[in-house]
């Protein structure tokens, strides 16, 4: 399986959050509650949380993209 | 050095299609194999984009090359308020942007192409686009376009978003215009100085357009200085010029100079007149701005350094286009944040707050504008320290009260060299 | 026999499910989440429990359309007002079963469709919720005993305490505060003359368009 990077699309993402709570091992919210996301590739064994947190985004701002 | 891009100025009218053949001669007609000859040529002069990302022309063109249906976009939006250079060119010689914007429509196999410019520069190239007709039939249908006002609206993705009849809002990319552009058509969004090189380059080659410059930055480059100096304007200089000569072409320092904004806006600071640094890539890298748009302003020591980051950081947080969270609240209490600073209303924990926010704006748009002012700010809290201390404790100073240098473009009243 | 009772049963739990799927989902847009419940467990109940409606409802209609006692056919829980056991109030709740469908296939497609015409469809859920209240009211056999008058009501006291919170969290507070307690007190002296009157009152059987072939049989 190719490597995978989580972002976010800054013009949808409406600071709901949720994402932040899913997975705060790679993601992170600033102080206005906007996720920061950490830049590299998903680890294997994360997988599943980063998929958890794109499904449950509420704004759907959130992708796994692969490759760089 | 002999002027290349401005060569036949300063002139009463904007050079003609007659002059542009006597000065330049012919624009070599590309034949098989001649489009990637001339990426290949583009990239061994090294040619970056000259609108402000400073992104390598031949790459930007081989991700066009071979998609089916490219469009060529002339991007002279020049958003940037102390930039002049895109108008002079439009405007004085026209010919040798549309020179680019052909060959690159040749080079891409585009047969459509878009002038993206500021209504009040459509007269010249309108009537230098008939100038052509009436000598031959053209290839490429060209339509010329009125550029969105606006700061982030000469970003591409604004830019296209703007031509397709929509807001001029940036979007997140990938997919980059080379896949998906123009209504959905592959697209190559370049600033017309770029394009002005490519006609150059298409011409003399890459060895002559080194020639003209040193360093990371070869070739010439097109400035606008304005600020603290006697003539400001537009100029042609040689990449690799030391900053404080660069003062000296436009006429000389009216006082002391304490810093220069470089690159524009959304550029940075560098302190006193920029000794030891010239106008080159690794140099100014090293100093963490970059040529950007080819801006230069002079801060005199007259002028507040606090009060005019400040009032810049206000204008830019204004000038989001309020789609990114990250950017409207994280530029906004920027703002307010320096603004406090400028006023010497601080509370306990603004210093670590100030390097705090300006980090974590970084990366954080769909474009780069948040990425620009965290620049601008962060080499404003380096060059502009002791300022930025005694704002902190005391107030306002003496200066705060003059007129902003920044903000009023002075740039575009003075416009040719 | 059996069925019938089965239809009135998974319509109360529905009726409750739906009321708490509603509630949730005003919680979760207002932001309304603490530390101890945050919003990914209330997202994540919200999800669940509309699904589970989705299932109940499926059973009430099925019992009831299956069931001997009650003329009603399959149409009739699709398509409103055609019918002819109450036709108003059974309508009602084909309206409401409509909008359910609706906001269940869209959400479940929502990465497909796009989060704008999934919002778009999602506010149709606030017109759901009365359809299937009044439903419950008018079709319902069980309001006269009193418990199943009692939890609609406890219901629409739950989705009026929401509603009335979601409108005091958004931006314009004063204005949608006023505006949304004006449209409670409307609904609610209008179903305190209404129920009295109606389903409360002698003969609410024949005047709801029971067949009178059915009137004469005691069930």
């Amino acid at each position: 399986m190719r490597p995978e990077r989580l972002v976010v699309d800054p013009t949808a993402c409406t600071a709901h959050g949720m994402c932040a709570e899913l997975f705060p091992e790679w993601i992170q919210l600033d102080d206005w509650g906007y996720p920061m996301i950490d830049s590299g590739d998903v680890p294997p064994d994360l997988r599943d949380h980063a998929e958890r947190a794109v499904k449950m985004c509420p704004a759907l701002a959130l992708k796994l993209r692969r490759g760089s | 050095m002999r002027h290349r891009l401005l060569a036949g100025l300063p002139s009463p009218h904007p050079i003609g299609l007659a002059t542009h053949l006597e000065l330049h001669g012919p624009s070599p007609l590309l034949g098989r194999g001649g489009g990637d000859a001339l990426i290949a040529e583009l990239e061994a002069a090294g040619l970056r984009g000259c609108g402000g990302a400073g992104f390598p022309a031949a790459a930007k063109w081989r991700a066009v090359a071979g998609r089916r249906r490219p469009v060529i976009v002339v991007n002279a939006a020049e958003g940037e308020p102390m930039s002049a250079k895109d108008r002079v060119l439009m405007t004085q010689v026209p010919h040798l942007v549309l020179d680019g914007a052909l060959l690159a429509a040749q080079a891409l196999g585009a047969r459509d192409c878009v002038i993206a410019a500021p209504a009040g520069v459509h007269a010249p190239i309108r009537s230098a686009l008939r100038e052509r007709r009436a000598a031959a039939r053209p290839a490429v249908r060209i339509k010329v376009e009125a550029s969105p006002h606006g700061y982030v609206g000469g970003e591409e993705s604004a830019l296209l978003s703007h031509l397709e009849g929509r807001a001029p809002l940036p979007r997140l990319k990938p997919p980059f215009p080379a896949e998906r552009g123009l209504n959905g058509r592959p697209t190559l969004v370049q600033n017309a100085e770029t394009l002005a090189h490519v006609a150059l380059i298409a011409r003399h080659g890459a060895a002559w357009f080194r020639d003209g410059g040193s360093g990371g930055i070869p070739g010439t480059a097109l400035v606008s200085i304005s600020g603290a100096v006697r003539a400001p304007g537009v100029y042609e200089i040689p990449a690799g010029t030391p900053l404080p000569d660069v003062l000296d072409i436009a006429g000389g320092r009216l006082q002391q100079v304490r810093a220069l904004l470089v690159g524009g806006y959304f550029g940075g600071w560098v302190g006193g007149a920029g000794e030891g640094l010239s106008f080159d890539d690794a140099s100014l890298q090293s100093a963490g701005v970059s040529a950007g748009a080819g801006v230069l302003v002079a801060l005199g020591a007259a002028d507040c350094p606090v009060a005019e980051t400040a009032a810049l950081t206000a204008w830019l947080a204004d000038e989001s286009a309020g789609q990114c969270g990250p950017c409207v609240y994280g530029l906004g209490a920027l703002a307010d944040l320096l603004g406090r600073i400028a006023g010497g209303r601080t509370e306990r924990g603004d210093g670590a707050r100030l390097t705090r926010w300006t980090e974590m704006v970084r990366g954080r748009g769909a474009c780069r504008h948040p990425d620009g002012v965290a620049r601008m700010i962060s080499t404003a809290g380096r060059v502009f320290a002791t300022e930025l201390s005694e704002h902190a404790r005391r107030g306002p100073c003496a200066a705060c009260g003059r007129a902003r240098l920044l903000l009023t473009p002075r740039a575009r009243e003075a416009a040719t060299a | 026999m059996a069925l019938w009772y089965l239809t009135r049963a998974t319509g109360g739990v529905a009726l409750v499910l739906l009321t708490i799927t509603l509630v949730l989902g005003i919680v979760d847009v207002a932001r309304l989440s603490s530390q101890r419940t945050p919003r990914f467990v209330v997202d994540a109940v919200h999800r669940t429990a509309s699904l589970f409606v989705v299932l109940l409802v499926a059973i009430h209609v099925l019992t009831a359309v299956l069931d001997s006692f009650a003329p009603i056919r399959l149409a009739d829980a699709i398509v409103p007002f055609g019918g002819t056991y109450r036709p108003v109030w059974v309508g009602l709740g084909a309206l409401s079963f409509d909008l359910l469908l609706a906001l269940a296939v869209t959400s479940l497609l929502r990465a497909r469709i796009g989060v704008r015409a999934w919002r778009t469809v999602h506010w149709a859920a606030y017109a759901c919720w009365p359809f299937a209240f009044m439903h419950a009211l008018g079709t319902g056999s069980d309001i006269k005993p009193g418990w199943m008058l009692w939890l609609s009501l406890a219901c629409a006291a739950a989705v009026a305490l929401a509603v009335l919170a979601r409108a005091a969290a958004s931006y314009s507070a004063g204005v949608a505060v006023t505006g949304v307690t004006a449209v409670l007190a409307i609904a609610g002296l209008a179903l305190a003359l209404w129920i009295p009157a109606g389903p409360l009152a002698n003969g609410w059987a024949k005047k709801s368009g029971t067949p009178s072939s059915l009137l004469g049989g005691k069930r």
